[in-house]
């Protein structure tokens, strides 16, 4: 294979593994969140907030993985 | 796949041989993604040109002055109409992002916050109207925008603890003479990691989420089909609602991690 084609390939293998570690992070907060709310269902309202601050910031990394990839398909 | 490849050929050759404009997909998602100038300014050897994120820029702060001056031109006690709205949003932010982090500082770092999730906010929901940009798609914006607020929460911490008292403040207390060489850099580096993946989180996701919106209307124009054309634009529609969601989640994200950083600087007691 051309180094042309080994660059497109490590793009997509990185895209999609960047997106396996994202999905897995927040994954685990919602359900966190859940098992918070089902607890108290009185805090929802604070549990929700921090759900979608913390879930913002673990796909804020996953999108770093992916901005590397597309650079690199990009560029290639 | 290959089923895929054919109908990307043939839009390749029909392009050649009857001279449409029609780009191939990459080329159409890049031309919509990336930065245009529209008029050419130099000054000083930098160049200062007008492009089309600029002028995004100057739309979104004109919808935001012409906003702002409209619906508190008479300040009531009890506002009504737009005034109205805009309070609720004002009063939910200082409950949420200023008053549980800043305290008794919320009112003087409330402008600059209230501003950067407005501007940002409007930058990211321009984006979506068919032939303007997303301003913050583009990393010099959300540079600039990360870069005032490293600069805030270093004048925060300044004009709480002076100078020398603010870069000693980084370093945890109670720590052995022989680890400072390796924290100082360590501390610093911690300083500027948070903002600039600050700008980088912004920046994705606007990217992202227009790549996304793009690529589905290249399937459209691959196909050339009345049933995937039909489909793909309620995949379209769905993805769209789904940015205006991201749209306010990231400008409300960009605001409370801002209004965190300027009061750890403000409250340093580790």
């Amino acid at each position: 294979m051309t180094d042309l084609a080994y660059a497109f390939l490590a793009a997509g293998l990185g895209a999609g593994i960047s997106v396996i570690g994202g999905a897995l992070g927040v994954g685990k907060c919602a359900n966190a969140a859940m098992d918070g709310i089902a607890r108290q269902p009185e805090a929802a309202g604070d549990i929700r907030g921090a759900m979608i601050i913390t879930a913002a910031m673990i796909e804020g990394v996953a999108l770093l993985g992916l901005v590397i990839c597309f650079l690199l398909a990009v560029k290639a | 796949m290959i089923s895929l490849a054919t109908p990307l050929l043939n839009l390749v050759k029909d392009g050649e041989q009857s001279g449409t404009h029609e780009a191939l997909g990459s080329e159409f998602i890049m031309h919509h993604i990336l930065d245009h100038p529209l008029v050419h300014l130099e000054l000083l050897g930098f160049d200062l040109s007008i492009t089309k994120h600029v002028l995004m820029m100057w739309v979104a702060s004109a919808i935001l002055i012409t906003l702002m001056a409209v619906a508190f031109r008479k300040p009531k006690m009890v506002p009504s109409g737009l005034a109205n709205m805009l309070e609720f949003i004002i009063t939910y932010l200082e409950a949420e992002v200023l008053k549980p982090y800043l305290g008794r500082d919320s009112r003087r770092y409330a402008p600059y916050l209230l501003t950067a999730f407005f501007f940002v906010l409007l930058c990211n929901l321009l984006g979506l109207v068919p032939g303007a940009a997303t301003a913050t798609g583009d990393i010099s914006v959300t540079t600039g925008l990360a870069l005032l607020t490293f600069l805030m929460v270093q004048g925060a911490g300044i004009r709480n603890h002076g100078l020398i008292g603010y870069a000693k403040g980084l370093i945890p207390p109670g720590l052995p003479v022989f680890i400072l060489p390796i924290m100082i850099p360590v501390e610093i580096i911690g300083l500027l990691t948070k903002h600039v993946a600050l700008a980088i989180r912004l920046f994705a996701n606007m990217v992202a989420g227009h790549v996304v919106i793009f690529a589905l209307l290249m399937i459209i124009f691959t196909f050339q089909s009345w049933a995937v054309g039909g489909i793909t634009l309620a995949g379209i529609l769905f993805v769209s609602l789904l940015e205006i969601l991201i749209g306010f989640i990231q400008a409300y994200i960009f605001t409370i991690l801002s209004s965190v950083f300027i009061s750890m600087a403000v409250h340093q007691d580790h």
